[in-house]
């Protein structure tokens, strides 16, 4: 299992909080990865490193249809995000830009800020200290969708089949 | 077993005679909109996708409203893009400014009853309020909509919302949807669909149901609808046998079922920062506020302003507190100029502003500075969405925003 730090945030989460509505004009999502979590976390984009985790509450994701979300997340790094619960848009676009979206209930409760956890996607265990959680496996379609690396990879593999 | 008002609307857009929640299916796509912030990322998505062709153009709608007019000089590219775009794949409904999306799209006819929609935008819910499945979708599954005009979705499990009785004067449609959402939770219907029902609700204008099926979304649905009655086939110029038969069977299965007796209800406001932090005004009564904002895809349609003006007639505005109004569409502005709504809106010192999403997106109009506190009609009250996170946001009913701005602090509107 790979090890990631942890990036520990509350429930409810809003997409204004990932990245504020300001910041969506700006050309690519490049430049805006400099400004996610920006409300909560005025560094955020600086100290992340590539491979961390986010661990969230419940309905994460909450609020507008904005991609860039989980854009910017998946273009820093971030390497999944375990959450008690996602809002459907968010969920769907993560999937859909192939940034692993990992629902948890007992996650949230058991982590700390910089805790260091073990990931095992294909098998969806997550071990924190001496336990291992299972976390909920994703419905096949979406599974593949995410494993294709996104939607356009998966729209552009059919058409080749 | 019967079936929910989502579960007939997807089974008609299948053309099957059975659909149960959790299915998986593949439905096919009525109309789409796509707004000025997001067609630079859909149009640069769709062409990655390798696309040669929209699959039927006549079915999207291009509107520009959140950055209308400008206000910074890098928003005409999203025109530009935009414009070129749609020259490029031949799409013939683009919208330059005639108001915000979720009123032009029922407004000008772009959505019928039992419609299938989807949107670069999570109020797209909106159009529930006439029974179409409207719902949010990113900028790459829209331009996977665009190239192949259909969309795979979960059928919904429903949560039916009955709600009987007369509404107290002074409380809005407004109160009733935020009132649910703070008893659901901002994830209470996540993934779910609401459905509306009750004499509460038949007797609600369409513009009213629009401000609860707009906010539907604030609880994490996917859809809030409300069956057609004679109301939604007046509005959309059809007669009502000509509307598909929606409504939810008898015997339709509710994964929950919440009643409210309206006389119950009462003016109420959503706190900073989170939109089920929900109050009755009188616990908040007399907090002193800065700016008040009557607008918005919620509540900035014609008779959100004339409660407004009702409340304000013959008074002022208080000192130093700004009065912004948004007419939610050019014909919404019309109308109420033409009903001289807006003239009593000027007269008591009000802000009228040209139709678009402006203020409530953050982007223009009324933006709020270090420590100010708003009381807004619109639907979110996140953490900086107006302005720097310290900026409070209450969210309210026009009018209870109205008796706000007279008083210069929080008030219950006296009707």
């Amino acid at each position: 299992m790979e090890k990631s730090k942890v990036w520990k945030f509350n429930h409810n989460v809003d997409t204004d909080q990932i990245i504020p509505s300001q910041y969506l004009l700006l050309p690519t999502i490049e430049e805006m990865k400099a400004y996610t979590f920006e409300p909560l976390i005025k560094d955020f984009a600086k100290q992340v490193q590539p491979g961390d985790v986010i661990i969230a509450g419940e309905n994460f994701g909450c609020g507008s249809s904005r991609e860039q979300a989980p854009r910017v997340l998946k273009e820093l790094g971030v390497r999944a995000v375990i959450a008690g619960s996602f809002a459907r848009i968010f969920f769907r676009n993560a999937i859909n830009i192939g940034l692993p979206a990992i629902i948890c209930k007992e996650a949230y409760d058991k982590v700390k800020q910089d805790d260091v956890v073990e990931l095992d996607m294909s098998e969806g265990l997550l071990k924190i200290g001496d336990e291992t959680l299972t976390c909920t496996r994703l419905p096949e379609y979406m599974q593949t969708i995410l494993n294709a690396g996104g939607l356009i990879e998966f729209l552009n593999k059919e058409e080749v089949e | 077993m019967g079936y929910t008002c989502i579960e007939k609307i997807i089974m008609k857009n299948l053309g099957q005679n059975h659909v149960r929640p959790n299915d998986i299916v593949t439905v096919n796509v009525d109309r789409v909109m796509i707004h000025d912030i997001f067609v630079p990322f859909v149009a640069d998505k769709f062409e990655e996708m390798g696309f040669e062709k929209i699959w039927d153009p006549e079915k999207v709608v291009l509107i520009y409203d959140h950055l209308v007019p400008t206000s910074r000089v890098e928003d005409v590219r999203h025109f530009q893009i935009g414009d070129a775009f749609a020259a490029k794949y031949g799409i013939k409904n683009v919208h330059r400014g005639d108001g915000i999306c979720h009123q032009l799209m029922p407004e000008a006819d772009y959505v019928k009853p039992g419609d299938v929609v989807f949107g670069t935008d999570s109020h797209t819910t909106t159009y529930g309020s006439i029974g179409a499945f409207s719902s949010g979708v990113g900028y790459t599954e829209m331009a996977a909509i665009l190239g192949t005009g259909q969309l795979w979705v979960k059928v919904p499990e429903t949560i039916r919302v009955t709600i009987d009785g007369k509404l107290p004067a002074g409380v809005m449609s407004k109160d009733v949807i935020l009132r649910l959402i703070g008893d659901l939770g901002a994830d209470g219907a996540n993934y779910k669909a609401l459905e509306f029902a009750g004499s509460a609700v038949d007797s609600m204008s369409i513009a009213s149901r629009m401000t609860i099926a707009n906010m539907s979304v604030e609880a994490g649905a996917k859809a809030g609808l409300f069956a057609p009655d004679e109301k939604v086939a007046e509005y959309c110029g059809v007669s009502i046998e000509e509307i598909p038969d929606i409504s939810a069977d008898e015997n339709a299965k509710y994964a929950k079922e919440i009643r409210y007796k309206a006389e119950e209800l009462v003016p109420v406001v959503a706190c900073p920062s989170s939109v089920d932090k929900i109050k009755p005004v009188t616990e908040v009564e007399g907090t002193p506020i800065d700016q008040v904002f009557i607008g918005s895809c919620t509540n900035g349609r014609l008779e959100d302003l004339e409660i407004a003006a009702k409340i304000l007639e013959g008074k002022k505005v208080a000192d130093y507190v700004k009065l912004i109004v948004t007419p939610a569409s050019r014909e919404v502005y019309r109308q109420a100029s033409e009903a001289g709504i807006l003239e009593t809106l000027i007269k008591a010192g009000a802000i009228v502003t040209h139709p678009g999403c402006g203020l409530c997106c953050g982007r223009s109009g009324g933006i709020l500075s270090e420590g100010e506190r708003v009381v807004a009609t619109n639907n979110r009250n996140f953490l900086g969405r107006m302005g720097p996170s310290s900026v409070e946001i209450y969210l309210s009913s026009p009018a209870v925003a109205a008796a706000s701005a007279v008083s210069g602090r929080i008030a219950l509107p006296a009707l």
